[in-house]
């Protein structure tokens, strides 16, 4: 449904956006990962068609962004970056704003401003002017705005932030109970945002694509990837730490204290499955383990890793 | 043509959310009636006519249509409403009229509440009506024509401040370019051809043509080619500057 060709974006000498190529299906929902200054906005603003590539281009539903930008734009639900609406407006004439210029009027207008009103919840604001609403609220009149004429691409530029945690999972619902019918990109630095709704995501840092895999085989490139978290009654002392690094698929034990207390992280060899081999270990030798657990990997990790290794964005770069 | 319409009745109500309509309309009638009863010797002149009423239009425009104009693509591009705007399924072209008939029809809804003046000179003798609508006819293509050059300035910066004062300084050059103020630095250097030409871009020498009752179609294109050259010149500058 989506396919992004090639898009590059130059800012005088600074690349904000380098040869980034990637597609979204229906049913996908693309997290858009990257720290601040990486080229996501830049990105999702070039597929929306506010901003001109400098080359490259995005395909939306078979109508090009550059070559047939009205069409390709009714395909197209989008949630700019910071939620932007008309402050002396309310939501009410704001959606009805919207809906005229998606091309519905009278009946049918009413009928989706009502769903959508429904749908992210915001009846009870619709009466007042948007500049006095909360954060939380603009930002979901921004979504609603997005979601009014039922889009075929969703493209939302941090849709929970300035969300409390309820409002949070509330549209972390909404956007996976329409995933099936839609490609939806969502950018987003909550990295559990992602695990939460998204099937796939692509981690981008300096304007170009570092990693792109589903959240899971992006958290297996992590090292606590089946890394083993051991605690036991009396603590750890330094022979148990000894033994556990000694057995042939560990490749390292750190000790951690956390809110679970003290224990160990065992760090496999290679991602393989170790506990196993701990827990035979620990029953050898009469050990009282309290709690064992195997981590899936942290997505955190991975995103450090990814973006660290690249060199810090230049000062320009940041300011853009 | 829809979505000129649903953007400009969008941009209308915008006027009337705030105060700014209302504080629009009250300064511009009470200055009218400043400039008129005071300044222009309404009553003293003794004749039944609207003269000293529109004499003034293009003084209180240089002033008051950069207030109108400033904001429509300057607040866009600050509160980053232009985003959410321009990525709707919209051309630029219909973007750039919606806002700009809004602001018109704002203006020319200003001017008809001028409608006491005209009652006042029509009970107090007998006018010539035709030149009194012939007068509020330039007097509203005048405003049209400032505006189309504020909205241009407007796509230009962020800052309303900087959109006012550019607006109201370049129309007031090209209000005075016909007057002798600015024709006296052209004089006894500048080509004939040169000085004929800045008097001719005068709005001032168009508005009063007409304010005397003949609608030439010359003045006509003149007003009418301004606003498009403007308008033009305002799609383009969006479409350049709104990523900054």
């Amino acid at each position: 449904m989506l396919e992004i060709r090639h898009l590059v974006k130059c800012f005088g000498p600074l690349v904000a956006v380098d040869d980034v190529s990637f597609t979204v299906s229906q049913g996908e929902a693309l997290g858009f990962l990257g720290p601040n200054g990486a080229g996501k906005s830049t990105t999702m603003k070039m597929i929306t068609g506010f901003l001109a590539p400098s080359s490259g281009t995005a395909i939306i539903c078979g109508c090009d962004i550059a070559t047939q930008p009205v069409a390709a734009k009714k395909h197209i639900g989008y949630l700019p970056e910071g939620a932007p609406a008309y402050p002396d407006m309310t939501p009410g004439d704001f959606l009805d704003f919207i809906a005229h210029i998606r091309g519905f009027s009278g009946g049918e207008a009413k009928r989706r401003i009502g769903r959508v009103v429904e749908m992210i919840k915001i009846a009870e604001v619709m009466h007042q002017p948007i500049e006095t609403l909360s954060k939380g609220y603009r930002r979901r009149v921004g979504v609603a705005q997005a979601l009014l004429h039922d889009p075929d691409v969703l493209i939302l530029d941090e849709p929970t932030d300035g969300l409390d945690p309820n409002q949070k999972y509330e549209m972390r619902k909404i956007i996976t109970a329409m995933r099936p019918e839609k490609a939806i990109i969502i950018s987003t630095h909550l990295l559990e945002e992602v695990e939460a709704v998204c099937s796939r995501a692509i981690i981008i840092a300096r304007g170009r694509v570092l990693a792109d895999g589903t959240p899971t085989e992006l958290a297996e490139r992590s090292r606590h990837h089946n890394a083993v978290r051991v605690s036991m009654a009396g603590g750890v002392d330094p022979n148990i730490r000894a033994e556990m690094a000694a057995l042939p698929g560990v490749a390292a034990v750190e000790p951690v204290s956390d809110s679970e207390g003290d224990g160990l992280i065992v760090f496999p060899r290679g991602g393989r499955p170790v506990v196993a081999e701990i827990a035979d270990l620990a029953r050898g030798r009469g050990w009282t383990i309290t709690s064992l657990r195997v981590e899936r990997g942290r997505l955190d990790d991975v995103f450090r890793e990814i973006t660290a290794a690249q060199p810090e964005p230049s000062p320009i770069a940041a300011a853009a | 043509m829809r979505n000129i319409l649903t953007i400009f009745r969008r941009e209308l109500a915008g006027y009337f959310a705030t105060p700014l309509a209302y504080v629009f309309i009250v300064i511009f009638l009470v200055m009218a009636g400043i400039l008129t009863f005071f300044v222009g010797n309404f009553f003293e002149r003794g004749q039944a006519d609207l003269q000293p009423f529109f004499t003034f239009h293009p003084w209180l425009y240089v002033v008051l249509i950069p207030a109108l104009s400033m904001r429509l693509w300057a607040e866009e591009r600050r509160s980053g409403t232009i985003e959410l705007f321009l990525t709707l399924p919209i051309r630029m072209t219909e973007a750039v009229v919606g806002k700009f008939l809004a602001a018109w029809c704002f203006a020319g809804i200003a001017l008809a509440l001028t409608f006491p003046f005209w009652i006042t000179v029509n009970y107090l003798g007998r006018p010539d009506n035709g030149v009194i609508l012939a007068s509020y006819i330039a007097s509203w293509l005048m405003a049209g024509a400032v505006l189309a050059v504020g909205a241009c300035i407007s796509a230009m910066t962020k800052n309303q401040v900087i959109a006012f004062v550019v607006t109201a300084a370049l129309v007031f050059v090209l209000t005075v370019s016909g007057s002798p103020i600015l024709l006296g630095l052209f004089q006894g250097w500048a080509p004939e051809w040169l000085i004929r030409g800045v008097t001719q871009m005068s709005f001032l020498g168009h508005f009063s043509a007409i304010t005397r009752g003949v609608i030439d179609t010359r003045d006509l294109v003149y007003f009418l080619s301004v606003m498009i050259a403007f308008l033009g010149a305002n799609a383009i500058l969006v479409d350049l500057e709104k990523a900054e």
